[in-house]
């Protein structure tokens, strides 16, 4: 089959919804610019024209509203965020209109738009050039959340939240752009909510979430050298999230980390924690283990980067302590 | 701007006013029907009451086609009458209940019609701005030459996201009518503390929009102004921005300014005497009748209609049940 970068497979999927479907349109700031938005975004002025891919001024707040306007008359925009960060002005579209809105009115009106925010980190842009928030959106009813790790997942998820009738936020991380994969040349989408297994295994289960997915399966395959069978579940969705695949990985395994790239405190890996106490604590051996950002913004120095950003070596020692528990008789053991 | 006054003995404007009348009457009866059963605690929901602005709800959604698009704020129940929801369903939703507008899911201020092309409203301070904006871009899109009004007041000239919205909608001639209701209070607090120039409609100069301050308690002069700026939007030749000046009869919120149980009005005394003296529909029914278009008794006569009409939508919001708590997440997600 033939392969394509995750940043041309994003923009593979605008090209054919763009296509299919005249209500379809992608308004930010850099729509016209590789400069921010890679090249997703390639093409699409010079076959769609600058009504249907609209370069905005820096305006956040009105121009994720105006999508979201434009969504409840019956289109289906996809507004874009160069960085998650920017988003943080259009808060109120997103969440206070956008994600309540079916509900407040009991169901007379829906909002069928993507809000798509770039993770676009390191590099030593420090902390307003680097958030990922998806815990933020998840925790909010009314939201979707996806995050996908590999290029088939970018076309297919792309598709599948412009098809949705619901606000889905779409967070792509700029560190997977240039990640090449197998992506079928055919329109087809990946449905929200369903996760996916990377890699096989029985020994541990090994929860990610995008970027994360990447160091997660790198960390396994060091762990297989020790003859380690690690789990690794790409969760593709984090709202809705893929409670059955989790689930039944840990009725197998026994064992849970979870690798996410947001931050420690009230980030997807606390929420997972807790839906697996709730539902499968009797299959649990051990605590779960959580390999997060640490909870401070991000630093520029070179240096202070590299110890911010988790990756495969600090997956693969998360993975040894877990195992290394036994199950607690009486008391638990407190966790360094 | 005289020519419909001057007109007036013609038949087709003779029926116009008559219409206009009867909406400016129906807004009134229906507000201060609410008085009675929030003092006594029947509804609870907080209601912003619209008695005293008729003339701007009325004046413009007249100027307006039934598919022409209207958003608004938590002050919303003129223009959900004037552009033709059902009382019986605000009645409903503003007692809570399942035939309400939305449901019972938003109460007084989330309301909606989206079949007569009231999209929604909502209290958030020039929230529903920006998504006016994404109706008009839509229109514009798909070349239906609809136009939207988007309702707000005088509070929301200090949210920057509308000086956004001005921004955006100039520079892509957006077919959108901004719809400032000067009642000179922002909740509390009284205009020359919020800004220093009074005269809110000069925002639109910098931006290049067309601008204009008009009576809003002269129901004629609101309809002439609409009328045209309406034309211009359907030309492509928008947007425009129209501040109304106009007084609320009411309290911010309820029947008064109920500060520590004084039910007091904050507000001058001489103030509101000097407003009560240019009531809307007084006004307009002196003109009728001094001019000879309509005796005084085909007006009372519309005025014992509507109090029956209002009168049978409150017994039918009461006889109506509430909704099912086992389907108090039904509407978070819309189905695919």
């Amino acid at each position: 089959m033939r392969k394509l970068s995750y940043s041309l497979a994003i923009n593979e999927a605008l090209h054919q919804m763009m296509d299919d479907d005249p209500s379809v349109f992608l308004i930010g700031q850099g729509v016209k610019s590789p400069w921010y938005v890679g090249n997703t975004a390639k093409g699409l002025l010079g076959k769609f024209g600058p009504e249907r891919v609209v370069d905005t001024p820096v305006s956040e707040n009105a121009i994720t509203g105006t999508a979201v306007g434009a969504a409840l008359v019956g289109m289906r925009p996809v507004v874009v965020h160069p960085r998650v960060d920017f988003m943080m002005y259009a808060m109120d579209p997103v969440i206070n209109e956008a994600a309540n809105w079916h509900y407040m009115f009991g169901g007379k009106s829906s909002v069928p738009v993507v809000i798509w925010g770039i993770i676009n980190r390191g590099g030593e842009q420090a902390a307003q050039h680097s958030q990922s928030l998806h815990a933020f959106f998840a925790h909010v009813p009314g939201l979707k959340v996806v995050m996908p790790s590999t290029p088939y997942d970018a076309k297919g998820l792309m598709v599948a939240a412009i098809k949705d009738n619901n606000p889905v936020i779409y967070m792509d991380d700029r560190w997977l752009y240039n990640l090449e994969g197998e992506v079928p040349k055919e329109t087809y989408s990946v449905p929200i909510g369903k996760g996916i297994i990377r890699r096989e295994g029985k020994d541990v289960t090994l929860v990610a979430t995008s970027y994360m997915v990447v160091e997660s399966v790198k960390a396994s395959e060091e762990l297989e050298t020790e003859a380690l069978e690690v789990e690794v579940i790409d969760l593709r969705s984090v709202k809705p999230l893929d409670e059955t695949l989790l689930f039944d990985s840990i009725k197998k395994t026994g064992r849970l980390v979870i690798a996410d790239g947001g931050w420690k405190t009230c980030g997807m890996a606390a929420e997972i924690s807790a839906l697996v106490s709730e539902n499968v604590f009797d299959y649990l051996k051990a605590p779960v283990a959580r390999v997060t950002l640490p909870d401070a913004p991000a630093p520029a120095s070179r240096v202070l980067e590299k110890e911010y950003y988790p990756n495969s070596k600090t997956i693969a020692d998360a993975v040894r302590v877990v195992l290394r528990r036994k199950v607690p008789r009486g008391g638990t053991e407190i966790p360094k | 701007m005289k020519v419909l006054q001057s007109n007036y003995k013609n038949s087709a404007n003779k029926r116009l006013f008559l219409q206009m009348y009867r909406a400016m009457v129906r807004i009134r009866i229906c507000e201060e029907s609410l008085v009675e059963p929030i003092l006594k605690g029947e509804i609870r929901c907080p209601v912003h009451l619209y008695s005293g602005q008729e003339a701007i709800a009325t004046g413009v959604c007249f100027a307006l086609s039934e598919r022409d698009y209207v958003f608004s704020s938590h002050r919303s129940h003129g223009h959900y009458l004037a552009k033709g929801g059902s009382i019986k369903e605000l009645v409903a939703e503003i007692y809570g209940k399942e035939a309400g507008c939305s449901r019972g899911r938003g109460g007084s201020m989330h309301i909606i019609a989206p079949e007569m092309g009231m999209l929604g409203s909502a209290p958030i301070v020039a929230g529903t701005i920006p998504l006016a904006l994404g109706a008009a871009l839509a229109s514009k899109i798909r070349k239906e030459k609809k136009v939207t009004v988007s309702f707000f007041g005088d509070g929301a000239a200090g949210e920057g996201v509308l000086y956004e919205s001005l921004n955006f909608a100039a520079l892509g001639r957006l077919p959108i009518i901004l719809a400032c209701e000067n009642n000179f209070y922002s909740t509390h607090l009284p205009i020359r503390e919020c800004r220093p120039e009074n005269n809110i409609f000069k925002i639109g100069k910098p931006f290049c929009i067309q601008s204009y301050r008009v009576d809003g308690n002269d129901v004629l002069k609101v309809y002439e102004v609409s009328k045209n700026a309406v034309g211009l939007c359907r030309k492509n030749r928008g947007p425009v921005f129209i501040e109304f000046v106009t007084y609320r009869l009411r309290g911010h919120v309820g029947p008064d300014d109920n500060i520590q149980g004084t039910h007091r009005d904050i507000r001058p005394k001489e103030e509101i005497e000097k407003w009560r003296k240019k009531d809307p529909i007084r006004r307009f029914e002196a003109f009728l009748i001094k001019n000879k278009i309509f005796r005084k008794e085909t007006l009372e006569r519309i005025d014992r209609e509507v109090e029956e009409e209002v009168k049978g939508a409150h017994e039918f919001a009461k006889e109506s049940p509430y909704p099912n708590p086992n389907e108090l997440t039904k509407y978070v997600f819309k189905e695919n």
